[in-house]
């Protein structure tokens, strides 16, 4: 018989055998899919708050702001300031009109739903050419505020996070009341997370006079960037500092994204620590109770290395069901599961649903795969080693 | 007790079985310990916080700022003991990713407020001394290898200097220590000095803290401090710091069910792993099990065996995984500055060790009854 069948076969009886030791077979595959539903959860939640903050660049966009302020919340820009910006080269014009957004930046206090609690939320004042400038933006639900009144339009994930703010509802902040009017998506980015009203509403109700915080600009090309950058930072009139709004949130989710991978490594790492354990005592447990079986295989001249494989493909057969079963849990349980949490840089609330990606599946069958080797190497030299006469005298 | 080393065999009869036993369980535990400790980082000292300290903050959101002139009235009120103020003063140093809070306050009713901040005498006594001294917590200064005497420049992002620049500087006089549990990475310089030196903002701070004598008040004087400022420009909102931080801590999400969710999940897992190997552990000794029955042993006495033997695993190996993770997590915040509050609170503790007691007795009692039900005769015959 060649090498090869050899491994076949005996692999193909260990395998077949599997449901024999179903009790301790399940609880490697129960253990290695829970670190698996863990790992994956966890990671699908950093992807999600990473796709919400990077979805919400765009390529063809720059963020204006003063000059060493590195987010909106501590921005501050004068109307003459933005009169400048608009007059930049290489912003996108409609007819004589530059396609740039001078917005102001502040949070309001609304209850969020799952505590109902009070929870920063993000308010943003926003010109008439906004969608405009965002264009993956649209109204869905009600219609678009009335530039110069008291009415804002809320967004998808904001309206579902935080409590009173479908279509006709009153906002009430401080001494000012809003009336939603409307619901827009904004391809699932951050901006979901926000309120949008008239810059110039919001100005007089935070007594900003003629100020503003950002400008949001729509280039020609991408680009055009440079020369839009280095016209407005060589101009010392304009004295802002401009920077791609991908960048722009790309910096601000480093942070969370970062500490909840931290996180999310070292629990997982531990726990499958604890899930190579758990296999390698199943695996163990299967020698064990087979090892008259192999003994008779060892001495109807089946080899040791034969034998070696045979466990190890048991072993990873298990760890493979474990993650296939872990990876499904967690897809079916944490996909597009939608929660908010603090953006620390602006102080507000940023919503996010998570996303369990197909290389995230990859990976948590891949780390099933591991913990399946290593639990099953030792077991797997021990019953290569069973000595013939003495295992066959056993039981 | 006579026997215990009757037990003890037993436990070696299979090493290596025992030895992978001990550790998962010592693994279970061991995340057990840092979760607990990751998930009272997140609610970011919640136990500490004053119940006789209440947060006076502008109602619409806690970035707008108070007027100055509320810290009179707010005193006048009957029942307050004292009030300060603090202000957010948003500075990076270096890099924004270096965050930690830069706060201006007003050094002796802060420190008079907060008795869980220890500040060496001298150091206050050098701090009131210097306008532009700055006293900040043990992990910070560590972080960054401050040392007293230091000159530390930030860039401010609200507030300008009379010059126009957002450059700022501060002497490192004082190094505070505190309670466990409380925020060490705090940046607190004197607000006296921010106000002489700022060009904007004048006039305006942050929010209050207002010290009342009899915290069972707290909520009617809150009541009472947001109707003297009613239909003012800058209208307020009271909570008590405990309410306040409770409620931030719910702003940054649901971490800790999230936390609960996942050690639910591994303890289930230990729990199936464990009790599997202890039935089979016994089901392996099922004829010695029936010749100490014939020898006399009550089904009580072999229940008590069987159970102490599996508690003993239990309680071994959980008591190593805490330990451990106390000593990891007494070692520091592994993320570098981005969870203050880190630590392994005893509650935590007493709860694992009933967890460990729970996990042992539980694992042990379905092989334990099976043993304690034995027929002798049948048992016997199987072997």
């Amino acid at each position: 018989m060649s090498w090869l069948t050899q491994i076949g076969t005996v692999t193909l009886l260990s395998l077949k055998t599997i449901p024999r030791r179903a009790g301790s077979s399940a609880v490697a595959i129960v253990g290695i899919a829970g670190v698996v539903i863990v790992f994956v959860a966890v990671l699908s939640m950093a992807q999600g708050f990473f796709n919400a903050m990077h979805s919400a660049g765009a390529p063809d966009r720059a963020l204006v702001m003063r000059t060493g302020a590195d987010d909106e919340m501590t921005s501050g820009l004068s109307g003459p300031q933005t009169d400048i910006v608009k007059q930049a080269p290489g912003l996108f014009r409609d007819g004589q009109r530059a396609i740039a957004s001078a917005e102001m930046f502040v949070i309001i206090d609304l209850p969020k739903r799952s505590t109902h609690t009070a929870a920063n939320v993000p308010m943003r004042g926003i010109e008439p050419t906004t969608f405009q400038v965002r264009r993956e933006a649209k109204i869905v639900e009600g219609r678009m505020l009335t530039f110069g009144t008291n009415e804002v339009v809320a967004g998808r994930a904001a309206a579902g996070q935080f409590e009173g703010l479908s279509v006709g509802s009153v906002v009430k902040a401080g001494q000012f009341t809003w009336t939603v009017v409307g619901i827009f998506e904004s391809a699932g980015s951050v901006a979901e997370t926000e309120l949008w009203c008239d810059v110039r509403v919001l100005q007089g109700a935070y007594n900003r006079g003629n100020s503003y915080q950002s400008v949001l600009a729509r280039l020609d090309t991408p680009e055009a960037y440079d020369s839009f950058k280095n016209w407005l930072t060589s101009n010392p009139q304009a004295n802002v500092s401009v920077r791609r709004e991908a960048d722009y949130y790309a910096a601000q989710s480093v942070t969370l994204t970062r500490l909840i991978r931290t996180v999310g490594f070292a629990i997982a790492s531990l726990m499958g620590i604890g899930a190579v354990f758990a296999a390698i005592l199943t695996m163990y447990t299967a020698v064990a109770t087979r090892s008259r079986e192999i003994a008779t295989l060892r001495a109807i001249g089946f080899n040791t290395f034969s034998v070696l494989i045979s466990v190890l493909a048991e072993s990873l057969g298990l760890a493979a069901m474990g993650g296939l079963l872990g990876g499904a849990l967690a897809y079916l349980a944490f996909n597009g599961y939608q929660t908010s949490t603090i953006n620390f840089q602006t102080f507000s609330q940023v919503a996010f649903a998570f996303a369990v990606t197909p290389a995230l599946l990859a990976q948590g069958l891949a780390y099933a795969l591991t913990m399946g080797l290593i639990g099953g190497l030792l077991p797997a030299v021990r019953a290569a080693r069973l000595p013939i006469s003495s295992a066959l005298r056993e039981l | 007790m006579r026997f215990l080393p009757l037990v003890w065999r037993s436990l070696w009869r299979r090493k290596i079985r025992t030895i992978f036993t001990i550790l998962s369980i010592f693994v279970a535990f061991l995340l057990f310990g840092v979760l607990m400790t990751i998930r009272a980082a997140f609610s970011l000292g919640v136990e500490l916080a004053g119940l006789d300290r209440l947060m006076v903050i502008h109602k619409v959101s806690i970035i707008q700022p108070l007027p100055v002139a509320y810290q009179n009235r707010l005193r006048s009120v009957p029942g307050v003991e004292t009030v300060t103020h603090n202000t957010w003063f948003g500075g990076i140093y270096q890099d924004p990713s270096n965050f930690f809070a830069t706060i201006a306050i007003e050094p002796e009713p802060y420190l008079g407020m907060y008795p869980e901040i220890h500040l060496p005498p001298e150091q206050m006594k050098a701090w009131l001394a210097d306008r532009q001294g700055v006293v900040v917590g043990k992990d910070l200064a560590s972080r960054f290898g401050w040392k007293l005497g230091d000159r530390i420049p930030i860039r401010g992002t609200i507030y300008r200097t009379k010059s126009g620049s957002y450059a700022w500087e501060f002497n490192l006089v004082g190094i505070y220590d505190a309670e466990p549990g409380f925020d060490k990475t705090q940046f607190f310089f004197r607000y006296d000095y921010l106000d002489e030196a700022r060009q904007n903002g004048d006039g305006l701070v942050g929010w209050y803290v207002v010290k009342i004598k009899d915290s069972s008040r707290s909520q009617e004087m809150a009541a009472s401090f947001d109707e003297l400022f009613a239909n003012s420009s800058a209208e307020t909102k009271t909570t008590t710091e405990k309410g306040f931080i409770d409620g931030f801590a719910k702003q940054v999400g649901d971490i800790g069910s999230i936390m609960m969710a996942i050690l639910a999940a591994v303890l289930f897992t230990m729990l199936l792993v464990v009790g599997n190997t202890m039935a089979q552990a016994v089901r392996e000794r099922t004829s010695e099990l029936a010749v100490l029955k014939a020898l006399g042993f009550s089904d009580l006495r072999i229940l008590t065996l069987v159970l102490a033997e599996s508690l003993f695993v239990a309680m071994f190996a959980g008591g190593l995984g805490l330990g451990v993770a106390w000593l990891i997590v007494r070692n520091g915040d592994p993320t570098g500055g981005l969870l203050p509050a880190f630590l392994l609170p005893s509650r935590d503790v007493a709860a694992g060790v009933a967890l460990m007691a729970a996990v042992g007795l539980l694992a042990g009692l379905l092989p334990a009854t099976t043993a304690m039900r034995l027929k002798i005769t049948d048992a016997l015959r199987k072997a």
